[in-house]
């Protein structure tokens, strides 16, 4: 017996067991349709493989089968007489099968009363069917004369009781029942006069064998060890695979720590047992973990078959292409991927390639080509299932949705072609105009979504017309184990998959791979093409405001750092991720370790830099970094050029931990750092240098349409000799103003802190950012340089209504020194404390407010208890008070405004705040006038 | 959120609580949501990860994800000379281990001395907090471990 016919009796013995037990379960439920579609498919997969293993009788049995079942699914009420017609139907699928076990061929018989049963009732059904749509109250009446022809005599439609179904159902014999041949002769024995009439009548044969032989026959069976096909393979349960793994990680864990101490004592005589335990702890950690690994191949065997049978029955001429049949991935990913896998490839023969003629007529070569591909890409398997056949057909796939009701024709007009393409997802929906043999009931691609999303993948199509489609199968590689290449970076230990992994290149400031810096953006040359790279402590968030040539230590000067940096060696792993190639620098590179990919806890499964953790021979525990989620963060670095990672970057933003802040680092007129709030900057703005025109001792220059200003640093300073001169501009709606800088360092996030404050002028004071010292700007000082008009303009509009009097509560110093300028030019007198206390302490001593804007968290009283306490206050109950914090997420606002806030801004939103108290301004006004 | 198991055992009179200090504070928690107590012994952070995850950890071939609790409640960072004990919890077939200063005993409480939350209680406390015991000299805290665990606030809005 063939292997594909072994695996073909053990599989859909296994179907079949299953269908008996969710039949009964329908019948109980038979408003379930997931419990329908479910036999449905175990049906419809027995149909195709029986279709292409030449199997005439089991297929037409099937096939009749699913027609009924179709029926149900389209929404005609089953019946019991139906349902017991499946079930007896699954039985006589049994019994050819025990014979096609023993003797390797379909046994000789028919099965037409059994088809003609089904077909009539099939056939009854549809009329039903119809009748209910024409007169609803008529269906209960054909329903009765073709129920007591085809079926039963005594009992009408509804009234065979459970009890009796559960015996039916019992008699129905399956290999693995183990009950004993009396009981279910006895049911049977019943069975043809109270139920199943017709196989009397019709067909002798199959019911008495079904009720007397089978139990025999099995015995047979398994006394002469027929089951030959159960012996080969054993099926274990990956959760015993999963504790078998982690036990052997503990003996490996032991192992290591025994032959640690071993090694400490220099003439034991544990030392050869312990190699030799060594020796066998690694053969069964090999042994464990080959288990569970397959190479994809196992599940395309029978695909070639398939295909040849396919292109016999559709007179089509199809090749077969497969490549990387090697590409490993774990067991159970495996058998989850093969019915789908088998499905699609059927179906891109089938509905994808045009007919001979139809490719003749399109231009293109005669044989179809349907191409399977698999390969590892960062963490994943990625399956491709390609044809270069017609394109999906948009049309059709429109009118199939609008009549299924899946979605509304205006719907439809606001999707792109692949939105709708994707719609062959949807359950219920087939395209194929004639329902054939191989597939088109609308089963199928639903499956395989199913399918592949069980197992935590994605499928994704890409179809154009006349030139063929592609399916994409992206499957996770969280149960599989992969070979890790160990890196350091900031002095934790990552693994990469190797697979990734192209090569290793050692740079240093002096080396022939030198990194340098194109702006921001570090890139390595590498056999004379540019490479990009991204440093892992950056990606990661714990990285020092420096270009990547240097690489200095924390707190060292300058140039000290640059000095050590020259000698500084780090690693660039170079990695490809689909058809990108970047390097990723970390500072030491390890060995590669067989590592098993544990998934992430679901705490921390946003995080897309990872793709698993693993647990390492010495017990630690380290970080999977998935090269897909870097290559993300790479295409995200280099400034949104490619929109298509707005995904990730927004789960980045939401998990970024803490209050940072994005600050602009520069240099300006000396080699210190400066830094400014990224949001108070309008703009980076490289201009020519031959632009700048000098008018009344000013640089200006023509921006937009309007003549900007020029600001430097220090009065004394000017603007670059030639070439590019960069700018930060700052904007509102009137003025702009280009601060000169000499050189824009990096764009960070980080904790603000103001650590020393400045007496200098346009400084607002010092802080760490990154584990530098970096001067912070102070914006406001600046802003009235470049018109003097910038503040009064303001002054003289709310002079006419009279100055705003405005209270900041804010704890941080910098945040005050920020935002008083800001609010003071947007024309109100600021008020600040640092905290909530003294506010209350001002309202004691009888202050008056407009606004009232306060920072949320702060020690002691924090923003909310205060907007608390000021709520129903006789003196400041009524100035409205404006949160400000760095925190937006939806809780925080929600208990803000329960507290009382007005609004809510976020840190260094400055045309939001000043926005925001213009707002309460004019609505206090209403108020007061109303 | 009331189906949380603490609040039901206390309905049929007592219930064992394993209790826990944290910054000199009385805990409580449910000690069929206990599975172990044990060291937290090299820790690996999670970049990027919620501050409030202290990182990963292997306790037996399990890899364990450590929340600190004392970032849980809004406390001062951990005593670098102490030695930090973890609560180990089984939480939706997840390994998770809560980071204390350290554990006391096993309490049996009943409902006369359960309260509700106090109104004026930290709201970072009441989030996670399903009650609270008055005992002699000392008030318990009862921890909620599923809300504890909802670190990234997505069940916030049923609490």
């Amino acid at each position: 017996m063939d292997d594909l016919l072994s695996e073909f009796l053990t599989e859909t013995t296994e179907s079949l067991d299953l269908v008996d037990v969710e039949l009964v379960k329908f019948e109980q439920e038979p408003t379930n349709s997931g419990i329908l579609d479910n036999i449905f498919r175990l049906v419809h997969t027995i149909k195709g493989t029986c279709g292409f293993l030449g199997l005439p009788r089991l297929e037409a049995l099937a096939h009749s089968a699913e027609t009924l079942m179709g029926k149900y699914r389209e929404g005609a009420a089953p019946t019991s007489e139906g349902v017991s017609l499946i079930l007896e139907t699954i039985d006589r699928l049994k019994e050819i099968l025990e014979q096609l076990e023993q003797e390797g061929a379909e046994p000789d018989g028919s099965d037409s009363d059994l088809i003609e049963q089904l077909d009539a009732m099939s056939q009854h059904v549809m009329d039903v069917m119809n009748g209910v749509e024409e007169d609803a109250p008529a269906s209960e009446q054909p329903a009765a004369p073709v129920a007591e022809q085809e079926v039963e005599r005594d009992i009408k439609p509804g009234e065979v009781s459970l009890d009796e179904l559960e015996a039916a159902f019992l008699a129905a014999p399956g290999p693995d029942d183990d009950f004993s041949p009396e009981p279910s002769a006895v049911v049977t024995e019943e069975k043809p006069e109270d139920e199943v009439k017709a196989p009397e009548e019709a067909a002798k044969t199959p019911a008495p064998v079904m009720a007397a032989k089978m139990p025999e026959k099995k015995d047979e069976a398994k006394a002469k060890e027929g089951g030959a096909v159960k012996a080969q393979t054993i099926r274990v349960n990956v959760e015993t695979l999963e504790q078998l793994m982690t036990m052997v990680s503990e003996l490996v864990l032991t192992r290591n720590q025994l032959l640690e101490m071993v090694r400490r004592l220099d003439d034991s005589e544990f030392k050869v047992p312990l190699q030799r335990l060594s020796n066998v702890t690694a053969e069964l950690q090999e042994g464990v973990m080959k288990t569970r690994m397959q190479p994809i191949g196992n599940a395309w065997q029978k695909l070639p078959r398939i295909i040849r049978d396919l292109s016999k029955d559709l007179d089509k001429k199809i090749d077969l292409q497969m490549i990387g049949a090697e590409t490993e991935l774990d067991r159970q990913v495996l058998e989850q991927i093969k019915d789908p896998l088998t499905h699609m490839v059927r179906n891109s023969a089938d509905h994808g390639l045009e007919t001979t003629e139809g490719r003749l007529a399109a231009g293109k070569s005669e044989v179809g080509k349907v191409t399977l591909s698999a390969y590892h890409e960062g963490g994943h398997i990625i399956i491709k299932i390609a044809d270069d056949g017609q394109g999906l057909p948009t049309d059709k796939i429109k009118s199939k949705v609008i009549a299924n009701g899946i979605a509304t024709e205006a719907e439809l007009e606001e999707m792109t072609e692949n939105q709708i393409h994707k719609l062959i997802f949807h359950a219920g929906l087939s395209t194929a105009e004639k329902v054939t043999n191989v597939s088109g009931r609308g089963v199928g691609m639903d499956v395989v979504r199913t399918n592949i999303e069980l197992i935590g993948g994605t499928v994704d199509l890409n179809s154009v017309a006349g030139e063929g489609t592609t399916f994409m199968i992206k499957i996770p590689l969280t149960l599989a184990i992969v070979s890790a290449l160990i890196v350091e970076s900031s002095g934790q230990r990552f693994a990469i998959p190797q697979l990734a992994v192209l090569e290793l290149v050692k740079s240093n400031a002096k080396a022939e791979h030198r990194i340098e810096m194109i702006n921001d953006s570090p890139v390595l040359r590498l056999r004379n093409k540019l490479l990009p790279v991204i440093s892992m402590s950056k990606l990661l968030g714990n990285d020092k405001v420096i270009n990547l040539s240097t690489i200095p230590k924390d707190d060292e000067a300058d140039e000290e750092a640059e000095a050590a940096a020259v000698d500084q060696n780090v690693f660039v792993v170079v990695v490809q991720v689909g058809g990108q190639t970047f390097g990723i620098v970390v500072d030491a590179v390890f060995h590669t370790e067989e590592i098993v990919v544990k998934p992430m806890s679901s705490m921390l499964r946003e995080i897309t830099m990872f793709s698993g953790n693993t647990i390492l021979g010495d017990g630690s525990v380290i970080l999977i970094v998935d090269p897909n989620g870097i290559a993300q963060a790479v295409a995200r670095d280099h400034a949104g050029q490619e929109n298509n990672h707005v995904h990730a970057h927004e789960s980045i933003e939401a998990i970024s931990p803490e209050e940072k802040t994005a600050l602009l680092v520069f240099r300006a007129g000396s080699s210190e750092l400066k830094a400014v709030p990224l949001s108070l900057v309008t703009r980076l703005e490289e201009i020519k240098v031959e632009d700048i025109e000098c008018s009344n001792n000013r640089d200006l220059v023509q921006y937009r349409g309007k003549l900007m200003p020029l600001i430097y640093i220090d009065d004394n300073l000017t603007h670059v000799e030639e070439g590019l001169q960069p700018i930060l501009v700052f904007a509102d709606e009137n003025h702009s103003m280009g601060l000169v800088v000499d050189e824009i360092v990096d764009i960070v996030e980080d904790r603000l802190t103001i650590e020393i404050s400045s007496e200098k002028t346009g400084i607002v004071g010092s802080a760490i950012i990154r584990g530098k010292a970096t001067e912070v700007i102070d914006v406001g000082y600046y802003l009235p340089k470049a018109f003097d008009d910038w503040l009064e303009k303001r002054e003289s509009f709310t002079n006419v209504n009279r100055e705003l009097q405005l209270l900041l509560v804010d704890d941080s110093a910098f945040f005050r020194n920020l935002l008083s300028p800001l609010l003071s030019s947007a024309g109100y007198r600021v008020t600040m404390v640092e905290s909530a206390k003294d506010a209350l302490r001002l309202k004691d001593a009888g202050s008056q407010f407009d606004v009232i804007v306060s920072d949320i968290e702060m020690p002691e009283m924090d923003g909310i208890t205060f907007a608390e306490h000021l709520k129903n206050d006789e003196k400041w109950g009524n100035t409205p008070i404006i949160a400000l914090s760095s925190h937006t997420n939806q809780d925080v606002i929600e208990r803000g405004r329960a507290a009382g806030f007005r609004d809510y801004v976020a840190k260094f939103d400055r045309e939001g705040l000043i926005e925001s108290i213009r707002e309460c301004k004019v609505t206090t006004e209403k108020e007061a006038a109303a | 959120m009331s189906n949380n198991s603490s609040e039901l055992n206390s309905l049929d009179g007592t219930s064992e609580y394993v209790t826990v200090h944290i910054n000199e504070q009385l805990f409580g928690l449910p000690i069929e949501q206990v599975e172990d107590v044990f060291m937290p012994d090299a820790i690996t952070e999670v970049p990027l990860s919620n501050p409030e995850v202290a990182g990963v950890l292997n306790l037996r071939g399990r890899i364990v994800t450590a929340i600190d609790m004392r970032k849980r409640l809004g406390l001062p960072p951990y005593d670098k000379d102490k030695v930090p004990m973890a609560v180990g919890i089984e939480y939706q077939q997840e390994s998770y281990g809560l980071i204390i200063d350290r554990v006391g005993e096993v309490l049996r409480l009943g409902n006369r001395t359960f309260e509700k939350n106090p109104a004026n209680l930290d709201v970072r406390w009441g989030s996670i907090s399903a009650g609270v015991h008055r005992l002699d000299g000392q008030i318990l805290v009862l921890l909620d471990v599923e809300r504890i665990l909802d670190i990234n606030g997505e069940k916030s809005n049923a609490a």
